[in-house]
């Protein structure tokens, strides 16, 4: 017989992999999420909504970097509102931030290894993870170049190396495809799939047609709120010719939008 | 460890006619750890089998030779000129430096006013300590702040890099003076514990300017005014000073959680 230390008892399987209840996050004063109610699992999440409707606020707070002003909030099932301690959240997840900073005189190398440091990797495991990760954003051949030098969309590629470089179970993508160009975003949706076969991946992004054709699940948010969630059929399905858009989506998403502004 | 028969081995080696995939497998997992046994296969193999090998071991060469060569690895020293926060302090030790040899100098020259380097000794470290946990200066906090390394344990180290060189000019700016070194380091150290301790309430930007303008307030600027320095860098005080260093990084490990997020205030 021995002690069970409450790790050892815990559950090893949780049913969503972000799960909020009435959450609620301050972007500076102003309520950027307010009430937000949402359970995802695994798969590619899009999440699209007007500018201001609390997306990038949303990350964040998924991200662990904000703190929720109320509500709950679990991740990977373990509770990350409050004073929880983050560590093993933070250990299983990926974040790239609408605009991020870095340090120039790093290599693209170097950067990704970092932050594969700073994620608390095994030291053998490193060399070879920021490999895999530069590879499967097509920067191979950018690898050792100083990140000073590299284009808008490189330095975006070199962002989601750093976000995938640890394989974690919910990545947080925030305006990945700015500055791509469309190859580059084609090549992006290919990874997004391979990504969310086995984990949670939330895509943040303005771009319509992306979540259509990349995402298992499209999230509309707007002022702060759960407006619609369902597959990209079912956005589709909501459109009528009658409304503004140049695809069925587009469509789709501005009825949506606009049957709320209307109610409201 | 029991070693698959010559004959077993020879079917294996000629694609395994006979042998069902649980005799395949193990012999397979075998194969893996035995260097014998491996060696007696490579005996066994068949012309196919070498001429096949002897294909791939040509075509790798090829690759090899047409892919880039590995890159040099660049040794942990080189790196450090590349750190951020190597950089980011850089203006702010110098100025510190220069601070500190101005006061020197003054010490030397104007030998009637109260020592300038043990009145500047405790809010030396301060500029440097700020820009440690900051969002203002840190250009990937928000890449940072979602890792599990951001923390308590980050600020510490960070903090450890200012003192690496604000104590040794310190050191030898109160030699140079003839000051008493323990009532230079204990108040730097002290005020560093502080702005620590405060800044997990009110931010670590915020908690060394305050920290800061109240010593200027309450101790320097009365001291060179009255031309004596004050009563709390008397040689009397240095027990105090002790006691309250130990005291307030006792208090360290308790600011941990509040260190856990990069707060707006920072």
């Amino acid at each position: 017989m021995r002690a069970m230390s409450a790790a050892e008892t815990a559950p090893t399987l949780h049913p969503w992999p972000v799960h909020a209840q009435g959450l609620r996050v301050r972007a500076g004063r102003h309520p950027a999420v307010d009430g937000l109610d949402l359970a995802l699992s695994a798969g590619v999440h899009g999440v699209l909504g007007p500018n201001g409707a609390g997306k990038t606020t949303l990350m964040r707070a998924l991200s662990t970097v904000v703190k929720p002003a109320a509500g709950s909030l679990t991740l990977l099932g373990a509770q990350a509102d409050g004073r929880a301690d983050l560590r093993g959240i933070r250990r299983r997840l990926g974040y790239l931030p609408q605009q991020f900073g870095f340090y120039p005189r790093f290599t693209v190398r170097e950067f990704v290894a970092y932050m594969a440091w700073l994620k608390e990797m095994p030291k053998t495991a490193i060399p070879d993870a920021v490999q895999r990760a530069i590879d499967r954003v097509g920067l191979t051949a950018k690898a050792d170049k100083k990140m000073k030098t590299l284009s808008g969309g490189m330095v975006r590629r070199a962002g989601i190396a750093q976000a995938i470089v640890n394989d974690p179970e919910l990545l947080l993508l925030d305006e990945p495809t700015v500055g791509l160009d469309p190859e580059q975003r084609l090549d992006f949706r290919d990874l997004l799939r391979a990504l969310g076969a086995d984990s949670c991946v939330l895509v943040s992004t303005h771009l319509v047609e992306d979540v259509v054709a990349a995402c298992t699940d499209v999230i509309l948010m707007n002022e702060g709120r759960l407006l619609f969630q369902g597959t990209p059929d079912d956005l589709i399905a909501r459109g009528g010719d009658g409304d503004a858009g140049d695809s069925p989506a587009e469509r789709g998403y501005s009825a949506l939008l606009r049957r709320h502004r209307s109610n409201a | 460890m029991t070693h698959p028969s010559t004959m077993l081995l020879a079917r294996y080696a000629d694609g395994g006619p006979g042998l069902d995939d649980a005799a395949l497998w193990s012999i397979e997992v075998h194969l893996d750890v035995c260097a014998d046994c491996r060696a007696q296969l490579a005996a066994h193999a068949s012309p196919a089998t070498r001429d096949l090998l002897d294909r791939v071991a040509v075509s790798l060469d090829r690759a090899l030779e047409a892919s880039p060569s590995p890159a040099r690895r660049r040794t942990r020293a080189g790196a450090v000129h590349r750190r951020w926060l190597a950089w980011t302090l850089l203006p702010w030790l110098a100025v510190t430096a220069a601070v500190l040899g101005c006061g020197v100098l003054l010490d030397a020259a104007e030998p009637s006013l109260p020592s300038l380097v043990l009145l500047l000794a405790p809010v030396a470290p301060l500029p440097g300590v700020a820009v440690a946990w900051s969002r203002r200066t840190d250009p990937a906090w928000e890449l940072i702040a979602a890792t599990p390394a951001a923390g308590l344990a980050m600020v510490l180290r960070r903090t450890l890099a200012v003192l690496l060189v604000v104590l040794p000019a310190l050191l030898m700016a109160g030699a140079s003076t003839g000051t008493s070194l323990a009532l230079t380091l204990l108040p730097c150290l002290a005020f560093t514990v502080a702005t620590l301790v405060l800044g997990a309430l009110i931010g670590v930007q915020r908690a060394a300017i305050a920290l800061a303008l109240t010593w200027c307030a309450a101790v320097l600027l009365p001291s060179v005014a009255a031309r004596s320095l004050s009563p709390v860098l008397q040689p009397g005080s240095t027990a105090v000073w002790a006691a309250t260093t130990v005291a307030l990084a006792a208090f360290t490990p308790l600011a941990a959680s509040p260190f856990r997020r990069l707060r707006s205030g920072n």
